[in-house]
């Protein structure tokens, strides 16, 4: 597992050229944002467009590391080692994580400069949201990219299998992260976070235990 | 199991088109007017029975994906996908119906009421799980991708139920008009609603059967037509 995760990691890194294109595309999302959204920012405006730059960025950056696999055809070679598919969900989970943590390490400050958010937020409790929204994500859309690729139109089909599925990871993730934005305590935002908590608890679950049927030939 | 559902598919058209035809007596002649709402009422009759429906269309899509992933039987994948399909309108009538209703009643065609919310989320789930079938890829292949989604997709519904009441907030005035409550005290009502209940969920029953005996005569067409191509 960690060998798989190392080497997708490795490959992240020395290619350079997708992951520099998913902050650009954060960027621009937030971007459009702010053109399409007229008046006054607030928490809440700031909220929805750090979760839109995100999840749109991300549901495309999450197929990258199954059409790696799918390229070379080494997709079969993992399933013909003697690794638990179980496993490979795990690697491929964590890689999708960490590259889209790198993501929202950039889009979440430049939120707070478009947007002109005081400093005084709970910072750490920000961050937590973020990466409890992450894992939840990561989850259902590593699950679902093993599909589409291999499926016709995939670019097409990963949005919208994933996004329906998202609703309720998106209503918390917003909702909490509005309630920290506008200063609310961690405390106020506990009942957004159980969902959130709740939600990636059940999705890396199933994700697991149903990732032998998505990749199985 | 051929022989149990092709009897049950002969003779359930002799069922639901009777009480088809008495729910709808009873609809509009027999059940009294509700007083506040007036006539719009009687929508419900047919409402809430499509969306009892629809929900139990969903959860027979996740039962037979589960029966699918576990046996392999062609037959589970093939009750999944007609359930789905004949979920799909019955969900997609609820979302008529309510809308004909809600607009003189509450003055507006459409509400982030939590019910609704959750309604058309469902119906991009289902209407998703139609086009990844559709969009093909070898057979078996589509219909684990399928019967993923569907156990996935049923998984979600309990937060996306918990999700959608704690983000509008539950509206206890607005539910209390729509069921129970003032709704429906003439036990009249009541029967009628348990009756059409019942008939919809018949003619969901009728409609599968139907549905999966075509999706079986294509299958085994294919596979003539297989066996006749020149090798």
């Amino acid at each position: 597992m960690w060998a798989i995760l190392r080497k997708d990691l490795r490959i992240e890194f020395r290619t350079k050229a997708g992951v520099s294109g998913l902050f650009v595309l954060g960027l621009l999302v937030l971007l459009i944002f702010q053109f399409a959204v007229t008046g006054q920012a607030t928490p809440g405006l700031a909220a929805a467009g750090l979760w839109i730059a995100f999840l749109f960025a991300g549901t495309l950056g999450a197929q990258r590391t199954f059409l790696l696999e799918r390229e070379n055809l080494c997709l079969h070679g993992l399933l013909a080692s003697p690794i638990d598919p179980g496993s490979i969900y795990l690697a491929k989970l964590l890689g999708t994580l960490l590259t889209l943590i790198v993501l929202q390490a950039v889009v979440l400050p430049l939120t707070g400069l478009f947007f002109n958010l005081s400093s005084s937020v709970d910072m750490i409790g920000l961050v937590a949201v973020c990466l409890l929204g992450n894992v939840g994500f990561s989850a259902v859309v590593t699950l679902f990219a093993a599909m589409s690729v291999r499926t016709r139109a995939r670019e097409m089909l990963l949005p919208l299998l994933v996004f329906p599925l998202l609703v309720p990871l998106v209503i918390a993730a917003v909702q909490a992260s509005s309630i920290l934005l506008g200063q609310g305590s961690l405390k106020d935002a506990a009942r957004w976070i159980q969902v959130l908590v709740a939600f990636d608890v059940i999705f890396v679950v199933s994700g697991w235990l149903l990732f032998e049927q998505v990749i199985r030939e | 199991m051929s022989t149990a559902g092709d009897v049950l598919s002969r003779a359930l058209p002799w069922i639901v088109g009777p009480a088809m035809l008495g729910v709808l007596s009873l609809i509009f002649l027999v059940v009294p007017t509700e007083s506040d709402q007036g006539i719009v009422q009687r929508i419900f009759y047919v409402h809430v029975p499509c969306a009892w429906t629809a929900f139990v269309a969903f959860f027979l899509v996740c039962v037979a994906s589960i029966g699918f992933l576990a046996t392999r039987r062609e037959s589970w994948d093939r009750l999944a996908k007609a359930s789905a399909e004949v979920g799909i309108i019955f969900c997609s009538l609820v979302l008529i119906t309510g809308p004909i209703w809600a607009r003189p009643i509450w003055g507006v065609w459409w509400t982030w009421d939590p019910r609704l919310t959750m309604t058309v989320i469902l119906w991009t789930i289902y209407a998703t799980y139609l086009i990844l079938r559709s969009y093909g890829g070898p057979d078996e292949q589509i219909a684990r991708y399928a019967a993923v989604l569907g156990i996935v997709g049923a998984i979600d519904i309990p937060v996306i139920i918990v999700s959608v009441r704690m983000w509008r907030g539950i509206h206890p005035a607005v539910l209390m008009t729509r069921e129970g409550g003032s709704g429906l005290l003439d036990p009249m009502m009541r029967y009628t609603l348990y009756a059409s209940g019942l008939a919809f969920l018949l003619l969901f029953a009728w409609l599968v059967t139907i549905r999966t005996r075509t999706l079986r005569t294509e299958d085994s067409i294919e596979e003539i037509e297989r066996g006749l191509r020149p090798a």
